[in-house]
């Protein structure tokens, strides 16, 4: 049990919490904004490995650090215009889309990177975002600017979503198109631009794997955050509050079954901590399961005139 | 831009959508190709000999073919009832460990049972794993309404550390010089060859066959036809007095049990022990190919055929030029996006104002 006390004293396990938080947060916050208007989006998955790779290759080329992010962000935004267009312009299934996206996004970006770099054995790296050490409030000092915006924009997407037009406009695509669409909105529009703005997010959120947590582009470093993001909504019930606490709750865990591995003494194998987080995923998706409040148009495509 | 249903199929509609596919797959990878700064037609030549243009290339296809065609199976039954299944992957994973624990059952273990008879509870052994990893998600679906695409996605992540921990530990081969493997089947339980000289298996005529079954279980069974009904409208199901529940875990059952086979298939017919690596996400490429079957239990035989043949094809083209292996990914994604708003297209015509 000391053990146990020894870790949770200590700050610099609060201050992995944050960091594994992170990517969490945003991509948690762009599935978000997609199953508000209605639409799920499994190209989470790729689209974080397409955001963590452009952007890092931006970087790598010259980009200055910001300039590597706002290139993950297009990325986002271009792969999930992609996925507006399949699943609101022309109505196709909204599992299979994404699926493909996640695809075609993480098939891309590996071939990129093999013909970028052909023949290295260690990966290239870049220098990447710095510790905000000028913040001067523990924890949070130790973070990178990333993070920071990450938590910035829960409060944000929660003003947009619930006290402007803008947000209502999204809600009311996401529950009932026909009301929407009685009112004057255009919901391919509304749904479409969801979209795009979350998968945006989802860019940077890769985007944070390489130019803040690491500062090289590996195969396979997504690894599935994306669909943990995809669990976390439902978990948050698809309120931004909730995702933030979600993704902290996930990134707690997930750094203590870390400190349990290293602390050597171990009680169990090493995986029955690693599967720990996506039990606890699953669990929580049960708990919440009776009262979730699924939004009501969520996966019904939506095409003008037809019921 | 919107959408208008086609009153009647258009016989220009039909010819088009697949050559405009095939078009547009091409166009992609001729362009990814141009960039890594390799001859196009060359590509494409190597790729097409490499996949299919020898007995040993074809040899080779179809050997990978064989547990595509087993998940892709699982995936167009499950998608045909709107039971969302992403968790092939973790159901060929636990069909082989099953397989492997089975399969181990003789000489000394008190169970010396006749290889034929052990031969068989292996493979049940691992329909049953398979079946029973999908029907906890199919459960939670029918009672408590949890999205099944997230259950059975997390799942795969906690079956693949449920593999690693048991090949680290109880399952291990001692003599394995360290790595991670089970001990190998033994001679009797696993699939004949084919054609002599190659890795092609008897597992291809059993995928086949399991093939040949399911399209003749959704045509002509009345649980088929209950099948298609709650995949086409569960409320009107349900009104008609369609068994929902019991339907959807009858085809969690039935989607589980092939994906497990073919783990199973795949250890007893090509690798002979479990690894970590055995599958290179055969279960997230079965998805692509029952999408790219249209869902049809024979269009998957095609399809899983021809990912495979793209699959071996890249390997081989890459070895020759150099051209990264992630284009054969590139070219099965690019046709999936393509052949879906094709087929869309064909009952759809497009109004611009």
């Amino acid at each position: 049990m000391t053990e146990y006390f020894d870790i949770l004293a200590n700050p610099s396990f609060w201050v992995a919490v944050l960091r594994i938080a992170t990517p969490l947060i945003l991509g948690t916050l762009g599935v978000l904004l997609c199953e508000r208007a209605g639409v799920l989006n499994l190209g989470i998955e790729g689209i974080m490995v397409a955001g963590a790779f452009t952007g890092w290759l931006a970087v790598y080329s010259g980009a200055p650090l910001w300039g590597g992010v706002a290139v993950a962000a297009l990325t986002g935004a271009l792969l999930g215009g992609l996925h507006a267009l399949l699943t609101v312009t022309l109505a196709l299934s909204q599992h299979v889309s994404g699926l493909g996206i996640t695809l075609l996004a993480t098939a891309l970006s590996y071939y990129g990177y093999r013909v970028s770099f052909p023949k290295v054995n260690t990966p290239p790296t870049v220098q990447p975002f710095q510790e905000m050490g000028w913040l001067g409030i523990p924890v949070l000092a130790q973070q990178t600017p990333l993070t920071l915006l990450a938590l910035l924009l829960v409060p944000l997407i929660g003003y947009v979503l619930y006290r402007t037009p803008v947000g209502l406009a999204v809600r009311m695509v996401g529950e009932n198109p026909q009301a929407a669409e009685g009112q004057g909105v255009s919901v391919a529009a509304v749904r479409s631009g969801a979209i795009v703005a979350g998968s945006a997010l989802m860019g940077v959120a890769g985007a944070f794997l390489t130019l803040s947590a690491f500062n090289a582009f590996f195969f396979n470093m997504v690894n599935g955050r994306g669909w943990i993001c995809v669990a976390l909504v439902v978990f948050a019930s698809w309120r931004p509050g909730k995702a933030l606490l979600g993704a902290l709750l996930f990134a707690f865990f997930d750094a203590l079954q870390l400190r349990l591995q290293q602390s050597g003494d171990a009680l169990l194998p090493y995986q029955m901590y690693l599967m720990l987080p996506y039990v606890l995923s699953i669990v929580a998706l049960v708990l919440v399961a009776r009262r979730a409040s699924y939004p009501q148009a969520l996966m019904k495509p939506y095409r003008k005139g037809e019921r | 831009m919107r959408l208008e249903k086609r009153s009647q199929s258009s016989g220009l509609a039909l010819l088009l959508a697949p050559v405009g596919a095939v078009l547009f797959t091409l166009l992609v990878s001729a362009l990814l190709v141009w960039w890594a700064g390799a001859g196009v037609a060359q590509t494409y030549g190597l790729l097409l000999r490499g996949g299919f243009g020898s007995v040993f290339a074809l040899s080779e296809t179809f050997t990978r073919a064989i547990p595509l065609m087993l998940t892709g199976l699982a995936a167009a039954v499950a998608f045909r009832a709107r039971l969302f299944n992403i968790g092939a992957e973790g159901q060929l994973y636990v069909g082989a460990l099953a397989a492997v624990a089975v399969g181990g059952l003789h000489g000394g273990t008190g169970f010396d049972l006749p290889a034929p008879l052990l031969f068989g509870l292996m493979l049940l052994a691992a329909a049953l794993a398979g079946a029973l990893l999908l029907l906890g998600p199919a459960l939670l679906k029918a009672r408590l309404g949890v999205d099944e695409v997230v259950t059975t996605l997390l799942l795969n992540f906690i079956v693949l550390l449920l593999v690693s921990l048991m090949l680290d530990g109880p399952m291990k081969d001692p003599t394995a010089m360290g790595w991670p493997q089970s001990v190998a089947l033994m001679g009797e339980l696993e699939l004949s060859k084919l054609v002599a000289q190659t890795r092609v298996h008897s597992g291809l005529l059993i995928a086949a066959a399991l093939a040949v079954a399911v399209w003749v279980l959704m045509k002509y069974t009345v649980l088929g036809f209950d099948i298609r009904a709650v995949g086409a409208n569960a409320r009107a199901a349900a009104f008609a007095g369609v068994p929902v529940t019991r339907t959807v875990v009858l085809v969690a059952m039935l989607s589980g049990a092939l994906a497990g086979l073919a783990g199973a298939i795949e250890v007893a017919g090509r690798t002979s022990y479990l690894t970590l690596d055995m599958s290179p996400g055969y279960g997230y490429s079965g998805i692509v190919i029952a999408m790219l079957a249209g869902l049809h239990p024979l269009g998957v035989v095609a399809a899983s055929v021809f990912v495979a043949g793209v699959l071996v094809g890249a390997d081989s083209m890459s070895r020759a030029i150099g051209v990264p292996t992630y284009i054969a990914d590139v070219i099965v994604a690019a046709s999936l996006i393509s052949v879906l708003v094709a087929t869309l297209l064909t009952q759809y015509r497009v109004r611009w104002k």
